[in-house]
Order: C-alpha cells, then sequence, then structure tokens
C-alpha cells in the first residue's frame, strides 16, 4: 500500500500544469489491465483526470525517458520520482543525457512495488481487476466468483524487498516524507552464487539464461542503457541476432549488457521487472556492484551528480586481474 | 604416437611498446613458446574492448591472455591502469558465469622480459591444455 494516493498526485499535477510551471506531465498511464501500467505523456487536466493512475504496479522508472522527451517536447516536464528512480536521474544528468533546466522533478514516495508474476503465481491467470484496500490487494480473476485476497508483503518485487534507498537524491519538490538510505540484503544472493562451485554457477546460469527470447527488453528499459547506436542493432557486431541462435548467443548478449552498464548502473531492477521470461538479470549487474565496491571502495552510482564511475578512473595500487580470484582465500 | 593430440587456441593480445617487442626478443633468443599462441598485435592493452575477448571465445579460443606494460611504464601514461580495472571486472563476471577462470589472464610484459614471455606462454598454453575444449563459451555456428 503506497502512502501516497492518486489524487495526490493528480491534485499536484493538475496545479504545477494550471499554474503553467510545466507543459506536460510524465505520468502512469492507463493500460490494458490494472497491472500493466503505462508511462504515458499528459498534455492537459483532462487526460490526466481520464488516464492518470498510480498503485501498486507503477514500478517504471521514469529516468530514461526523459532523455527522449526532453529533447522533442517544448516546456518544461514534470515527472514523478522514487527514490530509486532519481539515482538513475542523477546518473544520466552526470552524462550530460538531458537538460535538467527542462524538467520539474517531483520526488513521492514509495513502498515497495508488486511483482505481476508473483501475484499471477497465487491468483492464476485472468486476472481481471485488482484493487488495493489497505494492505492488501484484491484480485478478481475470470474463474473465481469471489475476490482474492493478497497481503501486498507477499507479492513485493524482488528490488523492493531489498530495496537499498528511500531517500530522494534529486528534485525539485518533495511530496511526503523522506526517507533514509536503508540497510540491505541485495548482494545475499551475488554471495550465495559466489560461494558455488563453477560448476553449479554454469548451470545455474545456464538454466536462468536459456530462457532469454532476446526480446531486448531489458536493453530498452535499462536507464543506463542510453547510446543512440547500440552495439545490438549493428549486423556486423555478431551479436544483433533477434532470437538467440545457440547457448553462446544467450550468454554473451548478457556479459556485454551487463558490462557495458558496469560502474553505471544504480541498481533500480528495471531489467528484471521487464523480463518477460522473468530472468534475474539484476544478479549479474548486482556483482559488477558489489565487486567493484570491494576492489575500488563502495560507489553508488547516481548518487551525487558528476562523480566518476570506477572504470573511468584509477589507482596505481589497483588490484591485479588475477588476484581477483584470490581474494576469497584471504579473507577466509 | 598419439594422433590426436588436442592443440589449444590461445590468442595472445600483446601491446605494441613491451609485450610485443619482449615477444621479438624472445624470438631473437631462441627461446621456445608453442606454436598455439596467436599474437594480435595491439597500439595498447587498454585498446582491448572487452568484446575483443567473448569474440575470440567465440571464434573458437580455447583461452586468451592480455599482456601489457608494467603498471607506471605505459606508452600513453595511462592505458594499462584502466585495463587492469577493465579486465579485473570481466574476469571476475565469467568466473560469475562459471567460464573457468584459468582460461583468461593478464600480465605485464617488458620489451627487455624476452625470457617471462616465454615462460608465460609456456605455462599459459599448459594451464589451457590441461582444462581441455572451450565449451563454455563455444558457438557453435562458429565451427567448420
Amino acid at each position: 500500500m503506497q502512502k501516497i494516493t492518486r489524487e495526490q498526485l493528480l491534485a499536484k499535477a493538475s496545479e504545477l500544469l494550471s499554474n503553467g510551471t510545466v507543459s506536460c506531465v510524465l505520468g502512469w498511464g492507463l493500460g490494458e489491465f490494472d497491472y500493466d501500467v503505462t508511462p504515458t505523456i499528459f498534455k492537459s487536466v483532462e487526460e490526466l483526470e481520464n488516464g492518470f493512475v498510480f498503485n501498486d504496479f507503477c514500478g517504471a522508472n521514469f529516468s530514461k525517458y526523459l532523455v527522449n522527451k526532453t529533447a522533442k517536447l517544448e516546456g518544461k516536464i514534470l515527472v514523478f520520482l522514487k527514490p530509486c528512480d532519481t539515482y538513475s536521474f542523477n546518473q544520466l544528468l552526470t552524462e550530460h543525457r538531458f537538460d535538467r533546466e527542462k524538467v520539474y522533478a517531483v520526488g513521492i514516495p514509495c513502498e515497495g512495488m508488486a511483482d505481476i508474476a508473483k501475484v499471477k503465481a497465487i491468483s492464476g491467470d485472468g486476472i481481471a481487476a485488482i484493487g488495493s484496500n489497505g494492505d492488501k490487494l484484491t484480485v478478481t480473476t475470470l474463474y473465481d466468483d469471489e475476490a482474492i485476497v493478497i497481503d501486498t508483503n507477499e507479492v513485493l518485487a524482488e528490488r523492493c524487498i531489498n530495496c537499498k534507498s528511500k531517500k530522494h537524491v534529486a528534485y525539485d519538490e518533495l511530496m511526503g516524507e523522506e526517507g533514509d538510505v536503508t540497510q540491505s540484503n541485495r548482494f545475499d544472493e551475488v554471495a550465495r552464487l559466489e560461494a558455488m562451485t563453477p560448476d553449479e554457477r554454469f548451470a545455474f546460469w545456464q538454466n536462468e539464461l536459456s530462457r532469454c527470447i532476446r526480446c531486448n527488453a531489458c536493453r530498452d528499459a535499462c536507464p543506463a542503457c542510453t547510446c543512440e547506436k547500440c552495439v545490438f542493432d549493428n549486423p556486423s557486431s555478431g551479436v544483433e541476432n533477434k532470437s538467440p541462435a545457440n547457448s553462446f548467443e544467450e550468454k554473451l548478449f548478457h556479459i556485454i549488457r551487463a558490462y557495458h552498464v558496469a560502474g553505471r548502473c544504480t541498481d533500480c531492477g528495471e531489467c528484471s521487472r521487464v523480463c518477460p521470461q522473468n530472468i534475474p538479470l539484476h544478479l549479474l549487474n548486482r556483482k559488477f556492484i558489489k565487486d567493484m565496491n570491494e576492489f575500488y571502495g563502495e560507489y553508488q552510482a547516481g548518487a551525487e551528480v558528476g562523480s566518476r564511475a570506477p572504470l573511468v578512473s584509477y589507482t596505481t595500487e589497483d588490484l591485479e586481474p588475477g588476484e581477483v580470484f584470490n581474494r576469497g582465500e584471504n579473507n577466509a | 604416437m598419439q594422433v590426436n593430440e588436442y592443440k589449444p587456441l590461445i590468442v595472445a593480445f600483446c601491446c605494441n611498446w613491451c609485450s610485443y617487442a619482449g615477444a621479438d626478443l624472445a624470438g631473437n633468443n631462441r627461446l621456445a613458446y608453442p606454436a598455439d599462441v596467436k599474437i594480435i598485435r595491439v597500439p595498447c592493452s587498454c585498446r582491448v574492448n572487452p568484446m575483443f575477448i567473448l569474440r575470440a571465445f567465440q571464434r573458437g579460443a580455447d583461452g586468451v591472455i592480455i599482456c601489457g606494460c608494467h603498471p607506471g611504464d605505459c606508452h600513453y601514461t595511462s592505458g594499462n591502469y584502466f585495463t587492469r580495472r577493465r579486465m579485473a571486472a570481466l574476469f571476475s563476471m565469467l568466473d560469475f558465469l562459471g567460464i573457468e577462470k584459468e582460461r583468461t589472464r593478464v600480465e605485464w610484459v617488458s620489451a627487455a622480459e624476452g625470457a617471462k614471455f616465454a615462460a608465460t606462454m609456456n605455462d599459459f598454453v599448459q594451464t589451457v591444455t590441461a582444462l581441455g575444449e572451450n565449451k563454455r563459451l563455444e558457438d557453435l555456428r562458429c565451427k567448420k
């Protein structure tokens, strides 16, 4: 259950739109179903009243949309940012990807978003409507007469269970209360995999990555992937196929994708959220974050504008590549 | 006599200023190293895009080694410091995915270290031969 309601956000958006502070609103729009909320541009109060939604499925991170929208649209854009979105916002500013002057950012509190895959695992398919009632979700399906009641905590998205921060690092205006950086256990799963033998790890990833259908959704949704020309669209790169040809292709794609955002990934978890095959892609990104924290000191991408990512900087005392494998034994 | 003795394919990226000259010195001094090592000359070890390494594995390499100037001796001042960070991250990731960590290596070989070059290559080829063929990153389409 979110602490802030649709009505509050709607009032704020309408007010800013009416008094001319902004010329349009980037917000969550009504989708086909209650759970597939779609990022939408609203240009008038009427459009907002008809189409604006805010519920437990508003996971979309709007930061990336700003790159395209600020370049195309006239005037200021109002954007709603959850705490984790503000890190991506800062990271894109660091990389000079959009004009800060053209954005009016409103920070909103977030209590964690629901994962529709987890909801479906409980309710089954055929969801007709999802309502919210306190800490419960009421799911109506085509096949059941009575609505199924689910505790929101049971269906929290993985990234929200391990929420790294409830603190906004960038905003023009804040609604609700400011939170704190939280102590999360987000690296536990990575550590669990690291403790396995290479054969077990290979089997684990073979199992996960072989489900990949190369839809490129992880790339398209990732706020760190904003190159205008992408290696995955280049026919001469050898990795541009739109369906995985064999097991090599899947692995290669995911190594490259994760490596391209290494050091710049804010761990917003969009890659895993949009994956239609529910591959835990964020684990690859977290592995890079965990490694770099261990090798080169704690670094949180997007925590401040203008910070230097670990891979574009160096010290003369860095670890040798061969030493990274021994560190576990040294620590023990 | 063994008929089908396994010969690994090793790709060595050597920086033009140190390691390539080091390989040359090894040759001048008649120091033997296996012919399985295919040397690719690059202007600087930091020219090696991580994609090159993955590409080498895709095309059938069994091991990839990157050789550059010793840290602090880079012809371009700081290239190898970047290589060091990049490769540490990449190798750790490959290990995380379960690809044998012995198949990748970074060594610093100066132009005066012909003996080190030969010794490094001998050791690396031995290690990779023991591991056998690269199965985990192979691309069936690239097999002849």
